[in-house]
């Protein structure tokens, strides 16, 4: 086997763009009409989106007695969908923040999509609640604000508003994260752009943005104290949806355990979802050499790193039911893993735990097929997971009496399709008018392990040059 | 523009940082630099302070800490205090998640309104550019001409030593 051996570290971007070039290979989807594949997709996703916009009207006429809800299980299919949805768009947050704090540059190639990624998979999150609360017309009244009735306030100590503040945060902080991120690459545009209307909403829409180092300066400095604020807010607001459940008292949700659990859930979910979008658009849209191999092995090993934390979070559930002693603990775990929801409980194991252990396998996380089927099972079980935890923690609750089963009817079904048909709408949208990749960002990392242009030190660069080194 | 500039026109990073490290040490009065990504180590070329924006965010994150928890504790225990289950009016735990949103929100919508007033980016503004290819693949730097003395052929000079495009004097720039 020969092998070549370089001082430098292996290229981010393949195929030896020049920056041209990174330009043109973006804006041309952009440039390009739709092709049939994307009207394909597109009348697919919308298809689906107006059932759901049905079923959703529907539910809003009639009330959500119309759900297979009963006295006992409260709360299920509804709040299973909007945990799943909040956890898919954690990985974006996790690619534009965390990793560029951690400076990986490989998040150039991927950041972009996986913040739009993010900002889709709030919307479609946020939809459960507001249907959930029955009279979505009055929502507002969950936001405290001088009114007149009392006024009367909100409960500060409760968890679900907990839950609308740190939602409406991230919404908003992800959604300007993006498009700050967006302003330099729509100027990019601006400038290429030949049709008149073209010209006129990129000018609008870039700010006056010219490349100028004095405000690349300030906005890098900004990029960073977003990034910083956003950290911990991403790992806030998986936490605080984990205490909607973990403050309550019901054995199977009353567990400290329930915000990393509930984060690190949420990042492999989240991953899975970029990787099924990210095998799909590098092929369609041509990117190979944009997100390469190497992204999809790197993004691999994020999603065997977290779906460990959610296999020993599994375990030490089981664990602390055994050794509290306690025996509605005990019979809630025993009940989750032996009892009528059994199915669904190896499901989540077998889809989150056993199967991604074969990522282990260099070979398997190259290989385009594996790794696309991997990230649908990880989507289904971790819509199990969820499903898992709400469901079976109350569907037998203290008084055998009142013990119900759940079955979702088929407006609850088709309110689940809707969201993704909105999620895949949005996204297709998305690819076809906006930069997929941050231009300006994967120029940033094109000279990472190819400093062909390097001169030798003139003048004072040995400091410049002692800096390259570092990178 | 009020000072006449005199522009250089570059092909890649390391030409233009290098460039600019000459021209500042030269004793020449950069203008602006513009490159079509964010080129790490020109600030300091060109001898930029850090930003201030830093303490911007620290206030509105500040007041949106002070608004989360004078907010929570005059509603929760002045305005109507609601028995909640025997706990006391003023429980700071409760709050804390609030807070921290508050917190999130205020100084990262704070920092980035301040950004937006101190470089003047404003939706629709009339872009000006030193070069068509800026906002592509092209670097450019430019210098001020202050007075008579400015002599554009020992710029030149310098600049060609780092692979130099073109230079231009903003007029062509214009038309």
């Amino acid at each position: 086997m020969s092998m070549r051996y370089s001082i430098l570290r292996k290229p981010i971007i393949e195929g030896d763009k020049s920056l041209g070039q990174i330009t043109d290979d973006v804006a041309r989807t952009l440039e390009t009409g739709p092709t049939r594949l994307w009207w394909f997709a597109f009348m697919i996703s919308f298809s689906v989106l107006v059932v759901g916009i049905a079923a959703v009207s529907y539910q809003i006429k009639v009330g959500i007695g119309t759900w297979g809800l009963n006295k006992t299980v409260g709360w299920a299919f509804d709040i299973t969908n909007f945990v799943f949805w909040v956890g898919i768009g954690h990985a974006g947050t996790l690619i534009s923040a965390i990793l560029f704090l951690f400076r990986q540059r490989w998040r150039t190639s991927i950041n972009r999509s996986a913040e739009a990624m993010t900002v889709f998979a709030v919307i479609c999150a946020g939809i459960f609640p507001l249907i959930h609360m029955g009279r979505p017309w009055l929502f507002f009244w969950i936001a405290p604000y001088p009114n007149f009735r009392g006024p009367l306030w909100v409960n500060f100590r409760s968890p679900l508003l907990w839950d609308f503040f740190a939602i409406s945060t991230y919404f908003t902080i992800s959604l300007v994260f993006w498009y700050i991120g967006l302003i330099p690459d729509l100027a990019t545009l601006r400038d290429r752009a030949k049709s008149k209307i073209k010209k006129a909403v990129y000018r609008i829409t870039s700010f006056g943005w010219n490349g100028s180092v004095r405000t690349w300066h300030r906005y890098e400095t900004v990029y960073i104290l977003l990034a910083a604020l956003a950290t911990p807010l991403v790992l806030s607001v998986h936490s605080i949806v984990s205490m909607d459940f973990a403050t309550s008292v019901i054995p199977g949700w009353h567990t400290t355990i329930f915000p990393p659990y509930f984060v690190a859930g949420a990042i492999f979910s989240g991953f899975a979802m970029v990787l099924t979008l990210m095998i799909i658009a590098r092929k369609v849209l041509n990117y190979q050499e944009y997100i390469t191999l190497d992204h999809i092995e790197k993004m691999c090993k994020v999603i065997l790193t977290t779906g460990g934390i959610v296999g020993l979070a599994y375990a030490t559930e089981m664990f602390m039911a055994w050794y509290s002693v306690n025996e509605y603990e005990r019979f809630a775990f025993i009940n989750r893993a032996l009892g009528p929801f059994a199915w669904a409980y190896w499901t989540m194991v077998s889809c989150n735990v056993i199967i991604p252990q074969l990522l282990w396998i260099k070979k398997l996380r190259r290989s385009i097929v594996v790794v696309f089927l991997m990230s649908i099972v990880i989507n289904i079980g971790m819509w199990f997971e969820r499903f898992v935890i709400i469901v079976t923690s109350i569907h037998r609750d203290f008084l055998p009496s009142s013990w119900a089963l759940y079955k979702p009817t088929l407006i609850e079904i088709a309110t689940l399709l809707g969201s993704f048909g909105l999620f895949f709408t949005a996204f297709l949208l998305f690819a076809r008018f906006i930069p997929f990749i941050a231009i300006g960002e994967v120029k940033g990392v094109l000279s990472y392990g190819r400093r062909k242009n390097h001169k030798p030190a003139t003048i004072q660069n040995s400091e410049q040059e002692l800096e390259a080194v570092e990178i | 523009m009020d000072a006449q500039l005199y522009l250089g026109v570059f092909g890649n990073e390391d030409d233009i940082v290098n460039a600019t490290l000459a021209t500042n040490s030269a004793g020449y009065t950069i203008h602006d630099v513009y490159t079509p990504y964010a080129v790490h180590g020109l600030e300091k070329a060109m001898g930029l302070k850090s930003s201030r924006l830093t303490w911007a965010c620290l206030a509105f994150a500040a007041a949106g800490l002070l608004l989360g928890v004078f907010a929570q504790f005059w509603i929760g225990s002045i305005d109507w205090p609601l028995n909640v289950g025997g706990k006391p009016f003023n429980s700071l735990p409760a709050y804390l998640p609030v807070i921290f949103e508050l917190t999130v929100l205020v100084g990262g919508l704070g920092v980035v309104f301040s950004m937006l007033v101190r470089t003047e980016l404003y939706p629709g503004k009339s872009v000006w550019l030193p070069d068509s290819g800026v906002t592509n693949d092209r670097f450019v730097i430019a210098v001020e001409q202050r007075d008579a003395a400015f002599d554009p052929d020992a710029v030149q000079r310098l600049w060609q030593q780092f692979n130099l495009i073109e230079a231009k004097s903003p007029a062509e720039v214009a038309g």
